[in-house]
């Protein structure tokens, strides 16, 4: 999220659309309700679906799963064509006026330098001119026809009403009143948030849906503003924080990039890491990845991390791909080319794609280490459930280890809200018999591994002999030494860069906060956008101070958000480009003529003058972006592409299936079905009663949602015959299952390019273990295939058949 | 018949005239010694609080745990009941239906309580010690490892990478679980790591 | 020590964990069943009440999960038919229930899902109370609540009949009647109900009635200006009003919210207790029979003699029809 859940509440317009707040994130959904309460604010939801968040929004509106860019650009379209435009914010705080190589260009449903056989663009075209001072053109009159602003306007010229409603079977009424109600908010005093999850995700173009409606946002002058904002409502407790901390196959902590084999040596590496300004006096903050690189880089190897040996290097692994992602590790399982896998509190066998495939790559492996509070599937996918997980265990040659873990309330230490909030939290129960901490159970996995290479020798030990372990007990370290090392510390002296002989912060002390980081090994941090959060004030993200002085919801003083306890990213562009508050009511920072003040802390150098340095400090350029360069492989703009199974041909381009640089394994692609085979679409998503699958553990969850079921139209009901509440079998190309249809109204066949289509909605939350009916899951159905830029699945459209189904013998 | 008839006499009368037999039935002989009204014994009372966030969804709504026993001196504590924290800005003391129930998903029939290993080709767990599960999980590593860590490339680059063994790391766990977590993986090389952001 | 607990104006509120005396004993009790005790004079304490808002209201059923988590109960793994309605009715051990509706309004033609939490209304005038034949086991405090005193009570089923709501529900466990206490043991320390702090969007709010009442004003404004005209508050008259009121988005059709009664009032059987000295006769006795064979229906372990319940059924069989609720 850009702003807080609790800053919702300073809206004018909700937008609920690529997720269902009320249902999966009910009491951040309070804000919601609490601004229609407080100010009158109007909620819009586009769905599927009527769903629980339709139940009490102003405004509804049907969409066909997988067309959100059309609708999107159809909003973009509408809106400039009818002036509904921030133009000051466009102009000044968009790379709108930024002019376009000339090679670049977009044709039937592809831009420039797309190679069918690699599936993937060369994206050369795709960038600003340079000028001769090295920075990027630019006209602010917006009148040269390659500037960003009227690519853009041509790029989204196709997405008419008539388009839109074709595409995304949105009857053309109910787009324009939706439309209408977006454009309103173009006015500096009117703001509109933007609430999406994993309905925008779970798409293999899943990244270019958000950049859709962050174009809209941005064109409305809505980044930056209190009530405003690009809000992804992460699904997890903390998988913002295993995100930021980098748990993923291509990151280091705080959105460093683990290096590739291009990176042949640390100064190849750096050179890829200049980010020099793109305009003249802009901040392009990531100047400063030296630090961070240096700082992490000590924390984990310590003294053995020195200029010499350029901070260990080498011990770092180096990518030959993009990612070692699950989806490429499960088809490299099934490949027989992993031997060990560890889940922990993780249940793919229930979460990836194409269930029977994951069986099989499971069944591959000479061993599976489960660490959980729960008996999970994934621990049990070698036993078998009759149909409900239907193996031959004999066969199944996989050693599984299970291992028990407290839960939350048997730990202590931080989880990180979608809000970017780190939060402190103590232990208040006894584990369950033998469950141990996480931390207890790495630490004891890495010290025998250790003592193994110790003692036997072996292929480079040096990363792990030489791992930093500076903790008082190695058995089990403390919550408290490993957040003081996400804040990190300084090693030697640190000076103030103004005045050299000027200690800022002594040897051994707590670093302040990322400004005090240094590239020169003086310096240690785990994870530089935390830092601050365990300083020599002591633990900032324990702090249990809810007042809240501005009214707005900003809670400066309760826990600590990342980064420098900032509560709205992009704030600076909450003020226009004198620095006043685009709204007064809503006055976040102002430019007093000196400094930026206000009641967060500003996203800007608190001197950088107004006019002169831009907003969003991140980019080179200075300013966001609607035109993102080569920086997603799908595209610079959003464009329409179809799910990869789909019930019409692109209306761009009939030749394209999914997303065309999206990466699909050679045996998936056999495996995607046609509308001639399967015609129903098919969505997955969460309800309200269950928290994927941990809650059918729980008898209370269990009971206000026992069983599985799918839900359809009364029309396509009454076309299959198929009564509510009895059984159906609904299968896809990949695999079936069996559940109870609840025939609702709620799901409305769509008309599109012509052809009736048909919704089939699966909720995702049954398996073979726990309190609940036993059932399956949407994963049983689903392609394997993944975003083309993060490889999230497409578990949000696909194609199904269903049918009545015996009932099932009663036991 | 009095004006002034009390319900119960109300009864007996209308009882005397049909039913009698029913009337011993329903207990009547016991409701002259009805409890006094009371209400349930307010169960939080004498319990010890301490303050912790809902590990669902990322909300992250303030809960408050209630147990007999206080971990904090070392005492042994179940949790007895769970709800949310009214002095926290989010959530303002409210739970969703996930939330509100947290006490069941702590003392879930299905927790683990022992480490359970599967041999090859079985149908059943089998308890074992933390040190045996520990060690069978270190030598595993050492010898995936030792095997299979891809040291160069073909152009003799340095590339240090070990891809036949994966750690998918989950979504609820502490940074400080997440953070000592990395550190172990790749210290060791592991490149097929991920978390569950995705899904 | 122990101090007495203040009178909660909101369920917003942490709980106290330190020892409190409770304010709801036999010193406040204003009404009892069956002559059972009464306080002479009743500590006179402000009314509450619970408000639900239909129009924030999410259907996420937290307040299920809260009613269940509080009160310890142990609802059934049941099984999906084909609503999002689960337990599918109000059970012993699921004092309330969100009741789902999928309406077309005529007028604007657009589907709204109405979503009703459904449960005990505390009602100014119980009908329960009045129907209950055991003394005591049905009391209510002067704050409004209407409790089950589950000691006294003999399991009869009285208070199913006497309910125009239907929510008394008989445990096949231990034979005694169930029902949404408020939360009592709550309000007595000063807290609101379970229900009303857990809910997400405060769709379910607690306090004083008078403020209850304002509130809803408040949010019935709201509801007109987004196109609600017949925007209202439930609080129905002919139970002389109750303690748990809906803010209705169409108040003037309360039955599209799952059969909410249009108006609610005792039923004429139930309210010839009161009129005894003019209807005693049949029907006084037809209701005190009944009672016979309601005991033979939902409490099967005492003893009812055959003749006295053919008895029984031949006097009332034109004055009480009875549909089995109170099983489950």
């Amino acid at each position: 999220m850009t702003n807080s859940w609790t800053d919702i509440n300073n809206t004018d317009l909700v937008i609920v659309m690529g997720g269902n707040a009320a249902e999966a994130h009910p009491c951040g959904f309070k804000w919601v309700t609490e601004a229609k309460a407080n100010r009158g604010a109007k909620l819009i939801v586009v769905d599927p679906r009527f769903n629980r968040t339709a139940a009490v929004s102003d405004y509804y509106a049907p969409i066909r799963p997988g067309s959100d860019i059309a609708f999107l650009m159809g909003v973009i379209r509408w809106l400039i064509e009818n002036d509904k435009v921030n133009h000051e914010y466009v102009t000044n705080f968009t790379n709108a006026p930024f002019l376009v190589k000339d090679e670049f260009g977009w044709s039937d449903g592809l831009f420039t330098g797309y190679d069918e056989e690699k599936r993937d663009f060369d994206k050369s075209s795709w960038d600003y001119k340079i000028g001769a001072d090295g920075f990027a053109e630019v006209d602010m009159t917006l009148s040269d026809p390659r500037c960003v602003w009227n690519l853009l306007k041509a790029h989204v010229d196709v997405y008419t009403p008539e388009f839109v409603e074709n595409i995304c079977g949105t009857p053309k009424d109910k787009f324009l009143a939706i439309c209408a109600m977006i454009g309103e908010c173009s006015a500096p005093d009117k703001v509109m948030t933007s609430m999406y999850a994993l309905g925008w995700t779970q798409h293999s173009k899943g990244a270019q849906n958000i950049r859709g409606m962050a174009m809209v946002q941005l064109i409305l002058g809505n980044i930056g503003m209190p009530g405003g904002g690009m809000n992804a409502l992460r699904g997890h407790s903390n998988i913002q924080g295993l995100t930021d901390i980098g748990l993923m196959s291509n990151l280091i902590p705080g959105y460093l990039s683990i290096p590739t084999e291009r990176d042949v040596d640390w100064t190849t590496y750096m050179s890829t890491k200049g980010f020099k300004p793109l305009r003249p006096n802009q901040t392009s903050y990531w100047q400063n990845y030296p630090k961070f690189m240096v700082s992490f880089m000590k924390a984990m190897w310590g003294d053995k991390a020195t200029a010499e040996n350029d901070w260990a290097y080498d011990y770092l692994p180096k990518l030959d791909v993009a990612t070692y992602d699950i989806l490429r590790m499960f088809e490299m399982m099934k490949q027989g080319q992993v031997n060990l896998y560890f889940c922990q509190g993780f249940n793919p066998l229930l979460s990836f794609p194409n269930r029977a495939k994951l069986t099989e790559a499971l069944s591959n492996l000479k061993m599976l280490v489960v660490m959980d509070p729960l008996a999970t599937e994934t621990a049990h996918f070698w036993q078998n459930h009759g149909e409900y997980n239907d193996v031959d265990s004999a066969a199944i040659q996989t050693e599984v280890l299970e291992l028990p873990t407290t839960c939350f309330a048997e730990d202590e230490g931080a989880l990180v809200n979608s809000g970017r909030w780190l939060q402190w939290h103590w232990a208040g129960g006894t584990p369950p018999g033998e469950a141990k901490h996480d931390t207890w159970i790495m630490a004891g996995i890495f010290q025998k591994v250790r003592q193994l290479y110790q003692e036997e020798g072996g292929v480079f030990p040096d990363p792990i002999l030489d791992l930093n372990w500076d903790y008082a007990d190695p058995a089990e370290p403390t919550p408290e030494e490993l957040a003081r090392e996400l804040n990190g510390r300084a090693l030697q002296p640190v000076y103030d860069p103004a005045d050299a002989t000027k200690v800022v912060t002594e040897a051994g002390k707590q670093l302040l906060n990322f400004s005090q980081l240094r590239d020169d090994g003086s310096t240690m941090c785990a994870c530089w956008i935390y830092s601050g959060c365990w300083n020599e004030n002591g633990n900032n993200m324990a702090r249990r101070d809810n007042s809240d002085p501005s009214g707005m919801g900003v809670h400066a003083d309760w826990s600590f958000s990342w980064p420098l306890n900032r509560r709205i990213l992009y704030n600076r562009a909450s003020a226009d480009l004198q620095g006043k508050p685009w709204d007064p009511n809503r006055k976040l920072i102002e430019w007093t003529g000196e400094r930026w003040e206000g009641v967060d802390v500003p996203d800007i150098s608190p001197t950088a003058k107004p006019g002169e340095v831009g907003p969003y400090i991140m980019n080179p350029e200075g300013v966001s972006r609607l035109f993102t360069r080569g920086m997603m492989r799908d595209g610079p703009f959003p464009t329409h592409m179809e799910p990869f199974e789909a019930p019409i041909a692109n209306a761009l381009n009939p030749q394209l299936r999914g997303n065309p640089a999206a990466r699909v394994f050679e045996g998936d692609m056999a495996q995607f079905a046609t509308s001639e085979e399967f015609p129903l679409v098919a969505t997955s998503y969460r309800l309200t009663e269950h928290f994927h699958y941990w809650t059918k553990h729980n008898p209370v969850n269990a009971a206000l949602q026992p069983q599985a079921f799918v839900e359809i139209s009364v029309e396509l009901a009454e076309e299959k015959g198929i009564a509510n509440g009895s059984r159906v079998r609904i299968w896809s190309k990949r695999g079936q299952i069996w559940a109870k249809a609840v025939v609702t109204r709620r799901i409305r066949p769509l008309t599109c390019d012509g052809k009736t289509i048909h919704v089939v909605g699966i909720p995702l939350h049954w398996g073979f273990m726990g309190a609940a009916k036993k059932g399956w899951g949407p994963n049983s159905l689903t392609p394997f295939v993944g975003d083309a830029n993060v490889e999230t699945p497409e578990f949000k459209a696909f194609l199904v058949n269903v049918e009545p189904a015996a009932e099932e013998p009663v036991a | 018949m009095n004006i002034d008839l009390s319900r119960r006499g109300f009864l007996r009368l209308a009882g005397a005239g049909v039913a009698a037999t029913s009337l011993g039935a329903m207990g009547f002989g016991e409701a002259e010694a009805a409890e006094l009204a009371h209400v349930r014994a307010f169960k939080l009372a004498t319990t010890t609080e301490t303050r912790n966030t809902c590990p669902y969804c990322s909300v992250a709504c303030g809960v408050i745990m209630y147990s007999n026993g206080d971990v904090k001196t070392g005492e042994t504590a179940e949790i007895i009941h769970i709800e949310g924290d009214a002095d926290h800005p989010t959530n303002r003391g409210t739970l969703c239906p996930k939330g509100a129930a947290l006490k069941d998903f702590v003392k879930a029939p299905t927790r683990l309580t022992m480490p359970r290993h599967r041999a090859a080709g079985a149908s059943e767990f089998q308890e074992i010690s933390w040190d045996e599960a520990l060690t069978k999980i270190a030598r595993a590593l050492k010898d995936d490892r030792d095997a299979n860590l891809v040291q160069t490339n073909d152009a003799g680059v340095t590339v240090n990478r070990w891809t036949s063994t994966g750690f998918l790391a989950a979504s609820a766990t502490t940074n400080e679980t997440a953070w000592l977590t990395y550190k172990v993986v790749r210290s060791m090389g592991i490149v097929g790591f991920d978390n569950q952001a995705r899904v | 020590m122990s101090d007495t607990a203040p009178q909660p104006t909101t369920a917003a509120a942490n709980p106290p964990v330190q020892a409190l005396e409770g304010n709801l004993g036999p010193a406040a009790v204003v009404r009892s069943s069956a002559g059972g005790p009464v306080s002479t004079e009743p500590a006179q304490m402000t009314k509450v009440a619970k408000l639900i808002d239909i129009s924030k209201c999410i259907g996420c059923k937290a307040c299920q999960s809260a009613c269940v988590e509080w009160n310890d109960t142990h609802p059934e793994v049941g099984v999906n038919t084909g609503s999002y309605q689960n337990p599918h009715d109000l059970t012993p051990e699921m004092f309330t229930l969100m009741r789902f509706e999928e309406w077309v309004n005529p007028d604007t033609n657009d589907l709204e899902w109405l979503i009703r939490k459904d449960g005990c209304m505390h009602c100014e005038d119980p009908g329960c109370l009045k129907a209950c034949p055991a003394p005591g086991a049905i009391v209510q405090y002067s704050n409004g609540i209407v409790d089950f005193i589950h000691e006294n009570c003999i399991g009869c089923g009285y208070c199913v009949t006497g309910c125009p709501f239907d929510i008394p529900r008989i445990s096949k466990v231990d034979h005694k009647s169930y029902k949404c206490t408020l939360c009592s043991d709550r309000v007595a320390v000063g807290q609101g109900p379970a229900c009303a702090k857990a809910c997400p969007t405060q769709a379910i709010v607690f306090g004083t009635k008078d403020d209850m009442i304002q509130h809803a004003n408040g949010r019935i404004e709201d509801l007109k200006s987004r196109g609600y005209d017949n925007a209202g508050l439930y609080d129905p008259s002919g139970v002389g009003g109750t303690h748990v009121m809906y803010v209705l988005p169409h108040a003037d059709k309360p039955s599209i919210y799952s059969n909410l009664p249009e108006n609610p009032s005792i039923s004429p059987v139930v309210e010839g207790w009161k009129g005894v000295t003019k209807t005693a006769g049949v029907a006084a006795m037809g209701v005190a029979a009944a009672g016979a064979v309601l005991m033979s229906l939902f409490t099967r372990g005492n003893r009812v003699a055959e003749h006295d319940e053919e008895a029984a059924e031949r006097l009332v069989e034109t004055d009480l029809k009875h549909d089995g609720r109170g099983e489950s």
